[in-house]
C-alpha cells in the first residue's frame, strides 16, 4: 500500500494537482516528508497540507483488526488451524500443534546433526493426503547446498508410512509434489524468489524450505558481512501473504567465549575473565548474526550432547524452552521421549558438540 | 520574532517580506484589509495570516490570574505532580518489575524495551496489551490496547494463553477478597480481552509512518485506548535503508507524534527495539539498535538481557527513577515474578 498513487486517493482536485506538479506521486514519497518540507515544497498552508497528509495516511495505514477476530478467521479457515503438525508429539504440543503458518521457523545446528534429515521429513509431511496427517499440498525445496535425497525421501515414507508408500504410484505421486530448486549464487536464488510469490499462490504450495541460507551468503561475499535485509523482509512477507509455514536452516560458526554478549552496563563482570587470555575459549553461534536472529519467529536449535543429539525450542513465542532428545533413523527423526526437558536460561540458545563425531558415525552404521 | 518562523507558505512569506513586513510587531497592528492591499492577496488570506501571527505572539503580552498563564501552555511543576499522582500504571505482572519502574508502565511516557532474540519483548509487549484491560476494580486501567506488529511476531494462540491466565488471576482474586464475584464476571472472559485489542500489521516503513499518523484520528475515535504498542519499532528502518539522514528524520519524527499522542490522549507507549553488536572500547558489545540519536527519542528506556540464568529487566534511562535491575521469568502464564529458588512446575 505503500505505493498507492496520491492522485488516486480522492484528494480534492486542486491540491492532488500540485503533489503531481511537484513530483510527489505515491504515499512513499508524501509521507517521507515532514509537514514543513511538504509546505515548502507545495507552497501552501500548513492546515492543507496536515489534513493532506491525514488523508494520505489514512488511506495508506493498514486495516486494523481485532485479536479476537484473527483468531477465529484463524480457526476457522485454516486447515489445523494453521500448523504443520511433524509428528514428533512432545514439539507438537509445545508449538500449539506444530510449525506454524506465516512464520518463519529455523533449524540452528553443525554440519550433519540432522537439520536437512528434519527438512525432508516436513517436505515429506506437507506433501501427504490430509487423510493422513499432511496438508496435501505441493512444497518448493530450495536445496542450496545440494543435500536433498529423494531416495531418502521415499526411504522415509516407506518406513513411517507403509500403508500409502506401499500403494501402487504413491510414491511416485508425493514426491512428484515435491519441487527442488538449486540455487547457484545468491543473484539466482534472488530471482528464484522473487518469481516463487506468483507460483506459490497458484499452485497450491503449502511449504516452503530453504536450506540454507548461510551457504548463500557467505559463499558470496566471502569476507564481508552478507547483506541480507532484503531477503530478511521479503521471505517473511511471503510467508505471511500466502499464509504458509516457511522453514530455514542455519549453519554454525565459532566465536571467542563472551565476545559481543554483553551491554555496557555489565562491564564489570568483564574484567576477571579477561586475565587469562592464553586460554582462548570458543563457542559455537549461529551462523547468521543477532539481525537475521531477531527476524525469525521460532528458532529450534539442534545440537549434540554428552553422544545423544538434543532438539531445542530456543526462540518462541508460544513455547517455553523445552528439549528434547532425538535420533535419526529409517523413518527420518524420532524422539526418545515426548516429555521434554526444561531448559533454563541462555543455555536454550547455546549450541554444544559434544561426542558429536561419535554418533554421526554410529548413526551411519546403523543406517546401513 | 521574524516573519519566517510563521508556519505560512513560502508566496505568502515573500510577499510579506517584500513589502516590507519583517518582523511580527510590523503586522500585529494591521487591519486585514490593509494587508490584503500592500499583499496583493484575498482579504480572507490577509484574516489567515494575521490569525497565525497573531497566535505566535499572543500569550507573551496578557498575563491572566492564577498559576500558569504566563506562558501559554505552560504548566507548573506542583500541577504536573498532582497529575502524576493520579496518573495510573500498567502493571506488568511481576512485582519486581513494578517495583524498580515505579509501579509499571505509566500513561502519558513513551518506554522503549529492548533486547535480544528470545529474551522476551513480544511476550512483554502481549502481557501489557492484555494488562491494560484489567478493571479498575482491580487496580488497572480497564482501557484498550492498539497493538501495531512490523515484524509478524504476534501469536494470537500466545494471548489467548495470556488473557487466559489474566482472568483467572481476577477470579482468584475475587475469591480472596470474597467479593459477590456476580458483578464483576461480566468482563473476565478471556475472548473479551481479545476483543479489545486493535492490531495492526504493518509491511513496510511507510505504512509504519501512516499508521502513526493515522492514530490521531483513531485514537480520538476510540479513547479508551490505553496503550500502543509498537513491536517493533526497528524492523523496517533496518531492512535497505541506504539514506541514515532520512532515517534519522523519519524515525525522530515519529518519535516526536508517538510523544504527542501519549500526552493528548493519556495513554502509555511502548516501543520494543531491537539490539545489535557495536564496536567499542577494543571490543564488540551490544547495545540498542537506531543509533545514538534514536536514543534520546524515549522517555524510559529498559534493557531485557540474561544473567546468568536468569532474565533481568535493567532501567538504563529515565527521568525519574533510579536505574535498578530487577529479574523476571517468562512462564506459560505470561511475565512473572523470578521464582530461581523453587523449581518451576513443568508445563507439559
Amino acid at each position: 500500500m505503500a505505493n498507492k498513487l496520491i492522485s488516486e486517493m480522492g484528494l480534492p482536485k486542486s491540491i492532488a494537482n500540485v503533489f503531481s506538479a511537484r513530483n510527489i506521486l505515491t504515499a512513499k514519497d508524501a509521507l517521507s516528508l515532514s509537514e514543513f518540507e511538504l509546505m515548502e515544497l507545495m507552497d501552501v498552508g500548513l492546515e492543507e497540507v496536515m489534513a493532506a497528509v491525514g488523508h494520505i495516511s489514512e488511506i495508506s495505514c493498514p486495516p486494523y483488526q481485532t485479536a479476537l477476530s484473527l483468531l477465529e478467521q484463524r480457526n476457522h479457515n485454516e486447515y489445523l488451524a494453521g500448523h504443520l503438525p511433524t509428528g514428533l508429539k512432545g514439539l507438537d504440543a509445545a508449538l500449539c500443534g506444530g510449525i506454524p503458518f506465516g512464520v518463519v521457523t529455523e533449524l540452528v545446528g553443525p554440519a550433519g546433526i540432522g537439520k536437512t534429515q528434519f527438512c525432508l521429513k516436513l517436505a515429506l509431511l506437507a506433501s501427504l493426503p490430509t487423510c493422513h496427517g499432511g496438508l496435501g499440498g505441493r512444497v518448493i525445496y530450495i536445496d542450496v547446498e545440494s543435500k536433498f535425497s529423494s531416495r531418502r525421501i521415499i526411504e522415509m515414507g516407506l518406513s513411517s508410512f507403509p500403508e500409502i508408500f506401499n500403494m501402487e504410484g504413491m510414491a511416485q505421486q508425493m514426491a512428484g509434489r515435491i519441487l527442488v530448486l538449486q540455487p547457484a549464487s545468491l543473484s539466482e536464488f534472488t530471482e528464484s524468489l522473487q518469481k516463487i510469490k506468483v507460483s506459490l499462490l497458484q499452485h497450491d504450495v503449502k511449504l516452503l524450505i530453504i536450506d540454507s541460507m548461510t551457504a548463500l551468503a557467505s559463499g558470496e561475499y566471502g569476507q564481508g558481512p552478507p547483506k541480507l535485509g532484503w531477503h530478511i523482509s521479503f521471505i517473511k512477507s511471503l510467508a505471511e501473504c500466502c499464509r504458509i509455514p516457511v522453514v530455514v536452516t542455519n549453519q554454525v560458526r565459532s566465536q571467542v567465549r563472551d565476545g559481543a554478549s554483553r551491554y555496557v552496563f555489565q562491564g564489570h563482570i568483564r574484567a576477571d575473565t579477561l586475565e587469562d587470555t592464553s586460554k582462548v575459549e570458543y563457542h559455537l553461534v549461529a551462523a547468521l548474526g543477532i539481525h537475521w536472529a531477531h527476524a525469525v519467529s521460532i528458532r529450534l536449535v539442534l545440537e549434540s550432547r554428552s553422544g545423544k543429539r538434543l532438539i531445542k525450542i530456543a526462540k518462541s513465542s508460544i513455547s517455553p524452552s523445552l528439549g528434547f532428545f532425538f535420533r535419526i533413523d529409517a523413518s527420518g527423526i524420532s524422539f526418545l521421549n515426548n516429555e521434554g526437558e526444561e531448559m533454563t536460561g541462555p543455555e536454550a540458545n547455546s549450541i554444544h558438540c559434544q561426542g558429536h563425531s561419535g554418533i554421526i558415525n554410529y548413526d551411519r552404521e546403523a543406517l546401513q | 520574532m521574524d516573519v519566517s518562523s510563521l508556519p505560512i507558505s513560502a508566496s505568502q512569506r515573500g510577499k510579506l517580506i517584500s513589502a516590507g513586513y519583517a518582523s511580527l510587531s510590523s503586522i500585529s497592528s494591521l487591519s486585514p484589509s490593509r494587508l490584503a492591499l500592500d499583499l496583493k492577496i484575498s482579504e480572507n488570506e490577509a484574516v489567515e495570516i494575521l490569525k497565525v501571527a497573531s497566535g505566535r505572539s499572543g500569550g507573551q503580552d496578557k498575563i491572566e490570574s492564577g498559576s500558569c498563564a504566563i506562558v501559554n501552555g505552560a504548566q507548573t511543576a506542583w500541577d504536573m505532580l498532582h497529575e502524576e499522582e493520579y496518573s495510573k500504571c500498567i502493571t506488568t505482572s511481576c512485582s519486581n518489575l513494578d517495583e524498580i519502574l515505579g509501579g509499571g508502565i505509566h500513561c502519558k511516557e513513551v518506554t522503549e524495551i529492548g533486547g535480544v532474540p528470545g529474551i522476551g519483548k513480544t511476550q512483554l509487549g502481549i502481557q501489557l496489551a492484555v494488562n491494560v484491560q484489567i478493571p479498575a476494580d482491580y487496580g488497572g486501567l480497564g482501557g484498550k490496547a492498539v497493538y501495531i506488529d512490523t515484524e509478524g511476531s504476534f501469536m494470537v494462540e500466545r494471548v489467548l494463553q495470556i488473557a487466559e491466565a489474566c482472568a483467572q488471576d481476577m477470579l482468584e482474586y475475587n475469591a480472596l477478597l470474597q467479593r459477590d464475584s456476580q458483578a464483576c464476571l461480566v468482563d473476565t472472559q478471556p475472548k473479551s480481552f481479545l476483543d479489545n485489542i486493535f492490531y495492526f500489521r504493518v509491511c513496510t516503513y511507510t505504512e509504519q509512518i501512516a499508521v502513526i499518523n493515522y492514530l490521531e484520528k483513531f485514537l480520538s475515535e476510540h479513547t479508551d485506548v490505553k496503550v500502543v504498542i509498537v513491536d517493533s519499532i526497528t524492523f523496517h528502518f533496518r531492512q535497505d535503508f541506504e539514506d541514515m539522514a532520512l532515517r534519522t528524520r523519519l524515525l525522530s519524527g515519529m518519535a516526536l507524534k508517538l510523544m504527542k499522542l501519549a500526552k493528548k490522549f493519556n495513554l502509555a507507549v511502548v516501543l520494543l527495539n531491537q539490539v545489535t553488536t557495536k564496536f567499542k572500547e577494543g571490543s564488540f558489545q551490544l547495545t540498542l539498535a537506531l543509533g545514538d540519536s534514536w536514543a534520546h527519542a524515549a522517555t524510559n528506556r529498559i534493557i531485557l538481557y540474561w544473567n546468568g540464568n536468569e532474565r533481568h529487566a535493567f532501567i538504563d534511562k529515565s527521568p525519574s527513577l533510579p536505574s535498578a535491575s530487577s529479574p523476571y521469568t517468562v512462564t506459560g502464564r505470561g511475565i512473572r515474578n523470578s521464582t530461581s529458588n523453587c523449581k518451576r512446575v513443568k508445563l507439559m
